[in-house]
């Protein structure tokens, strides 16, 4: 008897170029390879061509003296004896300034212009539609161009200012409002007003926990009202109005006295709020269609009117799909913002990128800590409106 | 016991005729009814109404009076558009625009050369039409036209000069070597078994040699027809170097709106593949790109291809002054469509990977021939998004000096020819028009496909 020789089957040994681990490992070899190719021959063409031009590297820069002036400023900065390095705090400052407010404003915008476009009134929705339409179809940059050079531009100039409402005036160089002064005891006013907003932020937080504890409803609008807005009031009139106003004033061809607000900053903020909120409202109305009907019926059934129906179930619940797209608008504000440069308001790219990069010359450091900043106000802002985007989240089970 | 039926109830008054049938009530229905529902529906309602009205009726025959009724629509030079000279209160200045139109078009393209800008934006329509007009015929040989021909053909027509001339020459020999390969192997389909897989090659030996021969090869062929017109141009008219310096308007607009859509699009496809790749350090660099990328804002990616990409690069192959943003451009959009890419991808059900897996297909035929034209299909819409976003973008190439469409608006209304009060006012509601007209038409496009997809899957 002759046993039959069993050929034995081996698995998986097939050639090794058909391993797909091994295939793996040599494409991204491969991808390291050629990435690290790029950057070396980069980098050491950057060297060659810096010293050909003869430019400085390193960022000994940020401590020589900018011999240039910035008309907004939030610190000191002057042309004699400021250094680049605080140059780039007036930019960045000057950007997170006119972000944040815009931010704020474009929110309230959108807010509106997206409930309006839902609303039952025809003429109402309707213009919240051309205006969607028409904003969003549009380049910011055009918007910016027409906002400055189109609209604030061609105001008067100083000395025949248009005069608004509380002594304020304006015309080509800016809005010039009344700069209000303490005298004694007007201290006290700011404290007043400063505690009333601490007492009404507590007072609501008290308020919420006995809802949620006893079902009672507290006025905490009202209340609000009387704490920030009567009580200091009172307390001026109390003190005897220690506050007096400097008013703008025609002196020679300008205006001496008041608050000047440049004529860049403000179209800069008229464009981008004006732009970022058409796209708040289309994201606004696609939460709120997001909501069921049932949602809204239900609360009708309970009694609630159409305001409250609103505010208290339809928008919080609208809330969950608005954010995510919502932070990505405010990160596209704060990216937007860069436009300045365009319109000459100081901001981190007309001063650093701009100025600083053009007196220097070194281009490579100025960019990269630009593109620095702005990643990480994308990355922070993304990180806190992660965090409320987690406790605004359905918790399903 | 009676039977109490209508007919005999002594009391009941029924009517047997029919009546005529009445018109609602006014508070119900008609135009009356509409209002009261539409705009007078409660005090709040009313006062909006209201509120709205005013702002219409402020700003609305204003605008037509200064755009319309007493604008200018001809004349030649500011004199036409200026109140005291003409003696009327004056509106738009249209004459301006008609003026300087071709300026708007081509920049400062020279004159007798402006043919060849024609010739390409006929190229470009065609190839738009072809890809979006639903019902028209050989689909992918229009994507080889507007992805490879037209780049190339558009490069050549518009640069000019014996640099392009030669690289249009070397691809007419290359088209030429593939066509004699092409037809010595639909002939003698022998050879062709290491060229093209057994199975495709059963299908092809059922048909006539020159069936075979046209059927898979129209794309040399459309290569040969359009590269030999641009030789015979060259040729007989010639095509001299006209510098990208000279470029501006519309042209140089759409130009970096096709080169960024022309290349954002594959190289998104590859980011969004390598961002969902198994493989641990393709994955890593393909997120640190997008993310950082998307991180910034495009004016600094604009700036550091302008003044970075010539450092980083050797002295002798410094990159022309218009390709730096177009490099810029076509990164940034890169990154916002790998992202678009990603939601498709992920929309995708595992069985299809799955399916497809079963078939044996490989990684690459999967993803080829199953998985991306479904996922791009679905993302059509968010694809068309990041395209009007690109268009909008372009116009930031002002800001590094391109002479763009709304730099060449910018450029004169500086320009003492056309200074009149009203000149700023018509050049940016021109500009607004073409934006708005490009933009909007876009959208329209993706909201009619979006439709149209749903058509699909309506139960």
């Amino acid at each position: 008897m002759s046993t039959i020789p069993t050929e034995t089957v081996q698995p998986g040994k097939a050639s090794l170029l058909y391993d797909p681990k091994i295939r793996g490992y040599v494409y991204q070899l491969a991808l390291l390879a050629v990435v690290g190719f790029l950057l070396y021959s980069a980098a050491s063409n950057a060297i060659t061509n810096l010293r050909a031009q003869k430019i400085a590297s390193g960022f000994g820069f940020w401590h020589n003296a900018a011999g240039f002036d910035v008309n907004q400023k939030l610190i000191p900065f002057s042309a004699s004896g400021s250094t680049y390095g605080q140059a780039f705090y007036v930019g960045l400052l000057n950007t997170l300034l006119v972000a944040s407010i815009g931010i704020v404003l474009s929110t309230f915008l959108g807010f509106f212009v997206g409930v309006a476009r839902l609303s039952s009134n025809w003429v109402l929705s309707k213009l919240a539609m051309i205006y969607v339409e028409v904003i969003r179809n549009l380049p910011l940059l055009l918007q910016l161009f027409f906002w400055y050079n189109a609209v604030l531009k061609p105001l008067p100039n100083p000395r025949q200012s248009i005069e608004l409402p509380a002594g304020a005036l304006l015309n080509n160089r800016g809005l010039y409002l009344p700069d209000p002064q303490l005298g004694p005891g007007g201290s006290l006013i700011v404290w007043t007003f400063l505690i009333g907003i601490v007492a009404t932020i507590i007072f609501r937080a008290w308020a919420r926990k006995q809802q949620e504890a006893t079902g009672k409803q507290y006025p905490v609008g009202w209340i609000a009202l009387g704490l920030i807005v009567v009580l200091p009031f009172f307390v001026y009139l109390v003190t005897g109005r220690p506050v007096s106003f400097v008013y703008p004033e025609i002196a020679g061809f300008n205006l001496r006295g008041g608050i000047q607000i440049f004529p860049e900053f403000v179209a800069l903020l008229l464009g981008l709020t004006t732009y970022t909120a058409g796209f708040i409202a289309e994201v606004v109305r696609a939460g709120i269609l997001a909501v069921s009907k049932g949602q809204t019926e239900a609360a009708n059934a309970l009694g609630l009117r159409a305001g409250p129906t609103l505010k208290l179930v339809v928008i919080p619940q609208a809330m969950r799909v608005i954010i995510p797209p919502l932070t990505s608008n405010y990160l596209n504000l704060t990216k937007n913002s860069s436009l300045a440069v365009a319109i000459g308001y100081p901001d981190l790219v007309q001063v650093f990128t701009g100025t600083v990069l053009n007196q220097t010359g070194q281009a490579v450091e100025v960019v990269a800590i630009t593109m620095a900043v702005y990643l990480t106000i994308s990355l922070v802002t993304s990180f806190f409106m992660n965090i409320y985007n987690k406790r605004m989240a359905l918790v399903e089970r | 016991m009676t039977d109490a039926t209508l007919e005999n109830s002594p009391y009941a008054f029924v009517r047997k005729e029919t009546l005529p049938q009445e018109t609602a009530p006014l508070s119900v229905a008609g135009p009356v009814a509409w209002v009261r529902a539409n705009l007078f529906s409660g005090p709040v309602n009313s006062i909006l109404t209201l509120l709205c009205a005013y702002i219409v009726v402020t700003s609305v025959p204003e605008m037509v009076r200064f755009y319309f009724i007493d604008a200018v629509w001809s004349g030649t030079n500011r004199d036409a558009c200026l109140a005291d000279k003409i003696g009327r209160p004056v509106g738009a200045c249209w004459a301006y625009i008609g003026d300087r139109f071709q300026y708007f078009i081509y920049g400062s393209y020279p004159v007798p050369q402006r043919w060849r800008v024609n010739i390409v934006f006929a190229m470009f329509a065609l190839g738009v039409v072809w890809l979006l007009w639903e019902r028209a015929p050989l689909k992918k040989v229009g994507f080889f036209f507007f992805f490879v021909m037209l780049p190339i053909g558009a490069y050549v027509l518009l640069l000019g000069g014996p640099n392009a001339e030669g690289f249009l020459r070397w691809l007419i020999g290359l088209t030429l070597v593939l066509m004699v390969v092409y037809l010595v192997l639909s002939f003698v389909p022998a050879l062709a078994r290491f060229w093209i897989g057994p199975a495709f090659l059963a299908v092809e030996e059922a048909l006539p040699p020159w069936k075979r021969f046209y059927r898979p090869k129209r794309l040399v062929l459309l290569s040969l027809v359009v590269f030999g017109l641009i030789a015979i141009l060259a040729d007989t008219i010639g095509l001299p170097r006209v510098d990208t310096g000279l470029w501006g308007g519309m042209t140089v607009t759409f130009l970096i709106a096709a080169v960024g859509i022309v290349f954002s699009l594959p190289l998104g496809v590859i980011l969004a593949l390598g961002r969902r790749s198994k493989l641990p350090i393709i994955q890593l660099l393909s997120v640190i790109f997008i993310e950082f990328v998307r991180g910034v804002p495009l004016i600094t990616v604009l700036f550091m291809a302008n003044t970075m990409l010539p450092l980083f690069v050797p002295q002798e192959y410094s990159p022309d002054r218009l390709l730096r943003p177009l490099v810029g451009v076509a990164l940034f959009a890169a990154a916002y469509m790998a992202e678009v890419i990603r939601g498709g991808l992920q929309a995708m059900p595992k069985g299809q990977y799955e399916g497809a897996m079963s078939l044996g297909l490989g990684y690459w035929q999967m993803m080829r021939l199953i998985i991306l034209p479904q996922a791009l299909r679905i993302v059509i819409p968010g694809i068309v998004n990041t395209f009007i976003g690109l268009f909008k973008d372009t116009t930031l190439v002002t800001i590094v000096g391109i002479f763009d469409f709304l730099r060449t608006i910018e450029a004169t209304l500086v320009d003492p020819t056309w200074a009149t009060p009203t000149t700023r006012a018509t050049g940016y509601a021109f500009a607004a028009m073409f934006y708005f007209l490009c933009c909007w038409g876009m959208s329209r496009y993706s909201i009619s496909v979006e439709k149209r997809m749903a058509a699909g899957q309506k139960r």
